[in-house]
This record gives structure tokens, sequence and C-alpha cells, in this order.
């Protein structure tokens, strides 16, 4: 249950700031997804709220405490690692139980903790074992395990799933979104670059870019009502067709947004006409590039398999005039 | 064809270097066993076996102490340096601070200096702190020599070791201590014993600080005793007493190789990280 508050933080490395003034509340209980392009400083944030990197200016106050100048451990905090980062000489067991070791805690309850944490990451069968042993997936299980006994009042994930294959990826998603409906009381922060992550887990996504805040919302707010052209680019897959010049003129916008489910191939008449360049069929899906005489071929999701031939002359519309205007400034017109 | 000849060439090289290696230690061992007159006629073959010169040297004077001596302070000087290193090299590798690079280029360069270049003041320095024909004289002193080295590999060690799990211990609520001896200790077995082994033979074989810092046959160190042993008359040079003190000197080193070559396994950070 609680609170954090970010009040003007700021980071520098020497002379060159990586976050430059963020000013950000995350509930109690919430499950908070930093997202952005690599290098925006989604990481760092995290860092900063961890404690493993000093705050350069501004306040982190977690329950209206400021935290700025305590420790990881002082602060409450658990994390969890792209890298894993398990102790490769300690068992899983150990690996778990090295926290609480250190806080001094009874060794019944450190093994009540562990055996309850590994049950429910199902990793019970693997105490008695190294990492070196385990697979990717159990490692990652493991790690999680071992900020789950730590019981922290805040958890944070810096990309703990980039290391995993696609496949594990998905269930390890689902075991994090399960993690955080039994954890209610536990504040989360989650880092990641990929937005279908940020999209099914968070309750906000905080979309970062240069070191700012570009956007704060809900997954359906950011993708319905984008407050610029980076945010409408960066949620949603494929990306959104982004059209300038006389054909954004024509909605009265510098910059005239459609996402590729928003269109549709009609028979005639359709707001835009080109040729069918490629088709990518997916199976439950397909996505259509047709080259309308803008910069950039325009995307356009189907349901099902295509039936259009590379070379066709398509005419296509926006669904219901579902589009995003934008002005000179990427902001909404 | 070319190929017989390449491997002919590289197995006679083979031979040559292992024969030039460990010729010196051979000779040393099959003269050990000879008595009298055959000292003296050279023979590359085990002609005769006798234990008489190996006897003569333990029970003569004040060899086994002389022997406890080069243990305690081939010990002591491993331990020391290694804690020191070990401690320094966290530092040195893991925070940050301004000079670090010239710090690190300094310890190399202390090393370089030659030890007759320091002897005499280093002399004064062991007589000013009382330690003087002590064997707390000849550790201080190899350890001075010894830390340059073992710093210097143990930072390179430790730089290696991901950061990750670092912070995973710092978030875990470790101390840089805890961090040291839990965490960085166990991962780094194989660079100790390594650098450990070469310490404990710099002290075992070191023979100017110990001649020159000692007086008393009861600290002396054994490779001093070794080149100080006379025989009955000036004029008699005890080859045979020489070579068993030398046999049984190499023996101690040569069984602790044997046992820390199985320890040295590399891929102890494996499973820790990714990969």
């Amino acid at each position: 249950m609680t609170t954090i508050r970010l009040k003007e933080l700021r980071k520098s490395f020497g002379n060159f700031d990586v976050i430059k003034g963020v000013n950000l509340e995350i509930n109690p209980c919430e499950f908070m997804v930093f997202v952005g392009p690599s290098g925006c400083g989604k990481s760092t944030l995290l860092r900063l709220i961890s404690g493993l990197e000093d705050i350069t200016s501004g306040t982190l106050s977690f329950d209206d405490k400021v935290v700025n100048s305590l420790t990881p451990s002082q602060r409450g905090i658990a994390m969890v690692f792209q890298s894993y980062a398990l102790y490769p000489h300690m068992t899983v067991y150990d690996n778990m139980a090295f926290g609480l070791k250190l806080a001094k805690g009874g060794a019944d309850e450190i093994r009540k903790r562990v055996n309850e944490a590994a049950e429910m990451l199902q990793i019970t069968e693997y105490l008695d074992r190294l990492p070196k042993q385990l697979s990717g997936g159990q490692r990652q299980r493991v790690a999680i395990g071992r900020a789950i006994v730590r019981d922290p009042k805040v958890f944070l994930f810096d990309e703990p799933l980039s290391n995993l294959d696609a496949a594990l990826r998905v269930a390890t998603r689902l075991e994090i979104a399960k993690l955080h409906a039994k954890m209610h009381e536990t504040t989360m922060i989650y880092v990641t670059h990929d937005q279908v992550e940020a999209m099914t887990l968070a309750d906000r996504i905080c979309v970062l870019r240069d070191g700012n805040v570009e956007q704060v919302g809900t997954p359906l707010e950011l993708y319905e009502k984008p407050q610029s052209t980076f945010v409408a680019g960066f949620i949603g897959s494929p990306k959104m067709n982004f059209l300038t010049g006389k054909f954004a003129e024509a909605y009265k916008a510098d910059t005239l947004g459609v996402r590729p489910e928003h269109l549709q191939i009609v028979e005639k008449a359709g707001r835009w006409q080109g040729k069918l360049l490629l088709s990518e069929n997916l199976g439950s899906e397909s996505y259509l590039y047709i080259d309308i005489g803008a910069q950039e071929p325009l995307v356009v999701r189907q349901d099902g398999t295509a039936r259009h031939q590379p070379g066709e002359a398509l005419h296509v519309s926006p669904i219901n005039d579902n589009v995003h205007r934008f002005d000179k400034a990427g902001k909404p017109a | 064809m070319p190929a017989l000849v390449k491997q002919t060439a590289f197995y006679a090289l083979v031979a040559i270097i292992v024969l030039f290696s460990v010729f010196p230690f051979y000779y040393a061992i099959i003269t050990s066993f000879k008595t009298g007159n055959s000292l003296f006629t050279i023979s590359y073959l085990p002609t005769s076996f006798s234990l008489a010169n190996y006897v003569s040297v333990i029970e003569a004077g004040s060899f086994t102490r002389n022997l406890l001596n080069s243990v305690i302070v081939s010990s002591l000087v491993v331990m020391l340096s290694l804690l020191i290193a070990i401690t320094a090299s966290f530092a040195l590798a893991r925070v940050r601070f301004r000079g670090r690079s010239l710090l690190l280029l300094t310890i190399l360069s202390v090393s370089m200096f030659p030890q007759i270049a320091v002897l005499a003041g280093l002399f004064e320095v062991i007589r000013l702190l009382g330690l003087y024909n002590t064997l707390w004289g000849l550790i201080f002193s190899y350890t001075i020599f010894t830390l340059p080295f073992t710093v210097w590999v143990l930072t390179t060690f430790m730089r290696d070791l991901p950061v990750e799990i670092e912070e995973a211990a710092i978030v875990d609520g470790a101390t840089p201590w805890v961090i040291i001896t839990k965490v960085f200790l166990p991962l780094m077995w194989p660079a100790m014993v390594t650098t450990g082994l070469l310490a404990f033979i710099a002290a075992w074989n070191e023979f100017l600080f110990a001649l020159t810092f000692t007086s008393s046959t009861e600290t002396r160190t054994v490779p001093v005793i070794i080149a100080l042993l006379t025989g009955n008359s000036a004029h008699e040079v005890p080859w045979g007493a020489i070579m068993a003190a030398s046999v049984i000197v190499t023996v101690p080193l040569v069984v602790l190789v044997l046992i820390f070559q199985r320890k040295i396994i590399s891929g102890l950070t494996a499973g820790g990280v990714k990969g």
C-alpha cells in the first residue's frame, strides 16, 4: 500500500542528463509500466527508485517519506533483473533465503516463507539445485521468488522477460499478471521496451522519451487518446500509419494518424486508393501494404487471410472515420 | 607427409621443453640418493639408493625448525596478502572514486622496483618497527612485494564479475563486507587459488630478504639455510645434503600445485546471469 511520488527527479552522468525532471505519482498497489525506446531513461528511472543509482536532484518519496538517501533494503524494495542475477554458488533455496538471513529472520520463518514462495512459483522441486542446473525460465522464476520472499512494499522489474524465448515470454508474462493479482498490497513498477507487455500487464503506463514523461495513462487511454505522435506510434502493433501533406490537409491536420486495424478495404469510392505492394498472412489476420502515394506504404489489418494479389488496385477507408489528428508540434489537434 | 612432419616436430619440441625444465630437478633427486665419491661421477641414470643425505639433513642442526619457519612465513604471507588484496580489489574494481586508475598504476609500478633497490630502506623500516630477526619482518616485507601482483590480478578478475549480482545483493540488504565475503569470495576461488599459490611460491623461494632481515639460525628460512649448509671442513661442499634439502623443499610446492590444480575450475560463475 505504498504511494510513490517523484518530484522534479533528475539524474545526470557527468554533463549528460538522462532524467530531465520527472514528476509522477504512482498509486498504492498499482502496476505501473515504464515503456519507451532504448535510451529513453526508463531503466535509469527504475534504478533511481530502487536506490541503486543516486538521485542528482529532486525528491523521491514513499508514502510522503523522502527516501532519497536510503539504501534499497531500507526502502523496502525488491527487484527482478533482466539477467536474473542469481548467486551462482548458492542453491535455489539459499538464493531465496539470502536476503532474509541478512535481515536476521528466524530460521523457521525463513523456511516457511521460502517454501511458500517456491510453491507459488512451482519451483519447490528445484530448491536444492544450483542456478546453472536450471533453464532460463526457471532461473527467472527463482529471481522472482527471491524478490517475493522479502515481502517488499515496492516490487521492481527491469525487463524481466527480455532474455526468454517467445513462448516462455508469454507464459512468464501470465505468471507476473497472476502474481500482481495475488500480491494486491504491493506496488509494482515494470520496465519494458515491449509495448505488448506494457498493454497486457499495466494498470497504468508511463511512456518515456529522452528522459521526460511523454504521457501517463491506462493502456486504453494511451491507445485511444494518445497525446502525441510519439505515443501514438509507440502504442499499438503494427504501428499507426502517419500521413502528412494533402492526406492530412483533407482532415484539417498537419499529421494524420490511422491505426492499421481501423482501416478497411472497400469495393469502390474509398478515401484513398493505391496498389497493393505486399501482403503478410499470419493466418488469423493479415497485413496489406498499400502504396497510396504517401511517403510510406499504408498498412491495413484484415481479419483472416488476405485474398488480394500484389499489384492489385485497392480502395481503402478508415472505419467510422476513426482517425487521430495532430498539429505541427505532434500534439492532438 | 607434411602432417606427419609437423606432428613429429611438435612432439620433438614438447620433449625438448619437458627435458629442459625437468632435468635439473631430476638430477637433484638422483644426486640426493648418492653418497661418498659417487657424488662426483656424472651419471644420468640412478646408480645407487641411499637415504643417508636426508637423514643427515633432518637430524643435523635446525633444518626442521627452518622448514617450519618457511611454512609459517609463506602461509601467513598468502593469507595476509589475499585478505588485503581482495578488499583492495573490491574498491578498485567496484567503487567509483577519483584517481582510481592512477592508484592502480602506482600499485603496479611498485612491483617494478628490484628488491635490491629497496633493501637498505626496508632494512631501516624493519629495524625501526623492531621486526629485525623475527619472522614478522619477513612476513611484512614479503607481503609488500606480493601485494601489487595479487591486487592487480584480483582487480581484473573482480571487474569481470557481473554487476547485477552485486546489485542483487545490495537490494537484499548486503553491506560491502557481506558482498565481498558471501557473494564474491566464493566466485573468486579460481583467481584466489592461482594468485595465492604464486604468492606462496614467491615467499617460499625468497632469498635476499631472508638473508638480510634475519641473523640467527632459528629465524632463518629454508633457502638461506640451504645456501649456508657447510661440510666438515671449509673446503668441502656437502652436495648430497644440499640436494636432499632442495628436494625436501621442492616437494611441498609440487604437492600444492597438484592439489589446487583440480580446484582451478573455470566457469564458476556459470548460471548466475544469462547464458
